[in-house]
Formats: C-alpha cells, structure tokens, sequence
C-alpha cells in the first residue's frame, strides 16, 4: 500500500478528476433528453386537465390547440409580456414579482405569490373553450402543484389534476387517484355570488346531496392534504388569486 | 469461491438487510409501491455492482488513510449516473422517486459491500459479489412492497387485485401499511421467519 502523503494526494485528486468528469459528461450529455421530458411532462399534463390526453395522442399536436397569455393577478389584465419567453417557475421565485399574501388571505399556505402568472386558453375555431390555471398550495407535507381548467362561464370545472406533490402514497397522494380527479369535472368553483365554493368533505358526496356541486370527496386518512386542497382553491378562486382575471373575463373584459 | 455462492447467498444465506440490518431506511422510504421498489432495486444493484467493480480494480493503489472517502466518492458517482440516466430514460417513475435515488449514496450495504468485500477481492468476484448483494436487497423490497401495495391499496403494479369499498369492493384497506412504519413490522417478521428456518443467523447473547 502507498501510503506517502505526495502519493495519498495524487491518487485523491485523480480520483476526483475522473469522477468529476465522468459526472459531468453525464448530465451534460444528457441534459437534453431530460429537458425535453420535463417540458413533454408539463404540456402532457395541462392537456390532462383539459381532458385532451387522451391515448395516442401527439402531445405536440394536441398543444397546438392550447394558446398562452400572461395575467397581471392585481389588474386581472392581460400584460403584454411574451408567453412564450415567461417562465412561470423563474417568476415565482423573481423578487420584483413576488407580493406577500396576508396571514387571514394565505389559505393556500404558501405566503408568497408572483403577481403574475401564465393562463393557458384552450381554442376551438377562434372561441376560448377552457381557461386553464396554475394553482399550488400546501398540502401535509410538500407544495401540491396542478392545473385547473374551467369553462368560459369561469365557474364550471372541466377538469383538474396535481402535476407535482409529495403528499403520502396512498393516502394523501390519492389525489393521482383518477377516479378522485373525475369527479371534479362539472364541480362549480364559485357560488352564486361569485365568491369561493369549494368544499373538500368528509367521506364522499352523494349526488342528490344540497350543494353538492361545490363538494368533493376528501381522501380517507388524508385530512390534512384534504384541507390543502380546499384552501388551494380558497385561495386562488379569491381576489388574491385568479378572482379579479376571472371576472374581467366574465364581463368580456378579454378577447 | 464460486459464481454461484457469491451471487446467491446474500439472497437467504447472508441477506444484508436480514442478517446485517443494513439498507433499512430506503426499504421503508420506497416500498409502498411495487413499482417504486423494483426501480429502485434495479438501481440499487447497479450501483453496487459498479462501486464494487471499481473499487476491486484500483484497489492496490488507494491510500489506506483516506480509503472510506475514495470509496464514497466512487459511490456518489455511480448514484448520480443513475439518477442522471433515469431522470432521461424513465422520467414518470424517477418523478415519484424524488429524493430516494439520490440517497441511494446513504445506503449502507453499497458501502458495507465496498469496504467489506472490494477491497479484498479482484473485480469479477466483487461485481458478483455486488450483484449477488443488490439481489439480496432487491428480493427483501419486492417482498415488502408486495405485501404493502396488496393490503394497503389493494392493487399491484398499479392494478386492481383486492376491490377496495370505496371502489365499490369489498375490500378495506389497511391505511397503515401505506405509513414507513409498517415497513418495520414487516422487516421485522421476515427476519422471524428467516431466522427460525436458519437459527445459525441468531445472535449469540
């Protein structure tokens, strides 16, 4: 065994060199395979939402039918900021975006928000179909990340699915259940008064049930990503969130 | 030694999680789901493996001062290959995976299996004997999240076996086999029955 300190050294910073290199060369080379199954993910899944992905369906040509604006959430206007160069996840951590939410509006949890946010259309022949929003909020153990698509009367839900959460597998992460995320499909987020509806209850909602157009069914043994949910809608239904978009949009506020 | 008892004993013989208790956090972490356990255990064994057989071929040129940190750095690389290659080929599953392909490099029996084996044996028996050891591992997880899918979910690999009630079955499934614990209790069961058939694996008090 070579045990001299010159030798300890050399042998330390090879080792290291090769590594690094290895390592390197790895994530380097395969830095555009992942990029591109990181964006087919994310497209894949707001055309979930939409209830577009069906099977065998391109991807690419699917999104095609999906257009993007950029929402300023204070206005509700659209901005003139280009979509296609606005990158949400870098906008929610830009300083100059970010706008703190206070301690009795923060029922998604999340403290902060980027005053703007990117709104996705879906168009058949010229006319806006579904609206299509990102929404996040804390569920029990991780940040719950979805898309939630509405109608153009803003209220009626046309679809809704997490993309991204650490929620319990099983329990919480029952939110991947399709069966769970196929019954929000008609839910209303909004009463009648245009103010935030949806319930997240115990056990599951009857049909006949009074209003059971707002009510969801909560997730056995997963009350507390049951309650995340509930205030992730709470939240971005609300003036802080979507509320003053949506309703420019009802009054035909945007083209 | 032979081909046959370097691949295989580890398996029953000198199982690493049920002799040695080693590997114990990613078996509770990843075994909810079947899925979950065999990605992860194809990614264990591949790991183990390629340490092994790296550190066996240079070997006789580690300084003995520094020998556990070459080994882990080895290691480190060899984790973050797999995680790299997964992230690009099966992006669905290393999105559930999250952080526990990463802690692969915190797992102990890769580490045990370096220092106790690779750095004594020439690479051939050392990617044997690595295999052999990710086996061992793998076959104590598949187990595990079989047992755990099936009860707590009532499916495997994804698919429907016992009908749940809230499905419209018949079957209640048991929330706390979803939870890392129950892990433990069935770990704990296997070692049981593993050590009533083979008492020589009971330690001496």
């Amino acid at each position: 065994m070579s045990e001299s300190v010159g030798k300890t050294i050399s042998v330390a910073g090879l080792l290291c060199g090769a590594c690094s290199i290895l390592v390197a060369g790895a994530v380097v080379a395969l830095r555009p395979m992942q990029k591109k199954n990181k964006e087919l993910d994310f497209k894949k899944n707001i055309l979930q939402a939409a209830g577009l992905m069906e099977k065998n369906v391109d991807v690419e040509q699917a999104f095609q039918k999906i257009e993007s604006v950029v929402v300023n959430l204070n206005t509700g206007e659209i901005t003139d900021m280009n979509p296609n160069q606005f990158v949400q996840e870098k906008a929610d951590k830009n300083p100059d975006y970010l706008e703190s939410i206070a301690k009795k509006n923060d029922a998604a949890g999340i403290k902060k928000r980027s005053k703007f946010q990117k709104v996705y259309f879906v168009k058949d022949s010229g006319q806006v179909s579904q609206i299509i929003l990102h929404v996040y909020g804390k569920g029990l153990w991780s940040t719950m990340k979805g898309f939630l698509a509405l109608a153009p009367d803003t209220k009626t839900v046309k679809g809704f699915n997490y993309y991204s959460h650490g929620e319990t597998p099983g329990l919480g992460g029952e939110v991947d259940n399709p069966k769970w995320k196929a019954q929000w499909k008609g839910k209303e987020v909004y009463n009648d008064d245009y103010e935030p509806a949806i319930q997240v209850v115990k056990g599951s909602v009857s049909a006949g049930a009074q209003n059971a157009e707002y009510k969801v069914d909560g997730l056995s043994g997963a009350t507390l990503t049951s309650n995340g949910v509930e205030g992730t809608f709470e939240f971005w239904m609300s003036e802080n969130g979507y509320g003053k978009f949506l309703a420019n949009f009802r009054n035909g506020g945007i083209q | 030694m032979k081909t046959k008892e370097l691949l295989f004993d580890p398996v029953v013989k000198k199982n690493p999680i049920a002799l040695q208790i080693l590997g114990i956090c990613s078996a509770l972490a990843v075994t909810s789901q079947l899925k979950q356990a065999l990605i992860m255990s194809v990614a264990v064994v591949l790991v183990i493996a390629v340490s092994s057989t790296a550190v066996s071929l240079i070997r006789n040129y580690i300084p003995n001062s520094i020998r556990i940190i070459v080994q882990m750095t080895i290691i480190a690389s060899a984790v973050i290959l797999a995680d790299q290659l997964l992230k690009a080929f099966v992006y669905e599953a290393s999105k559930q995976m999250s952080v526990y392909v990463g802690l692969i490099i915190t797992n102990c029996i890769v580490m045990g299996r370096t220092e106790g084996f690779a750095m004594k044996n020439g690479p051939w028996h050392s990617f044997l004997d690595g295999i052999g050891n990710g086996l061992g591992y793998a076959s104590i997880l598949i187990v595990v999240a079989i047992i755990r899918e099936l009860f707590g979910s009532g499916k495997l690999l994804g698919y429907s076996i016992l009908p749940l009630t809230n499905e419209g079955g018949w079957y209640l499934s048991n929330g706390l086999l979803l939870l890392p614990p129950s892990a433990f209790f069935i770990i704990g069961g296997i070692i049981w029955v593993i050590r009533t058939f083979r008492p020589e694996q009971i330690e001496k008090e």
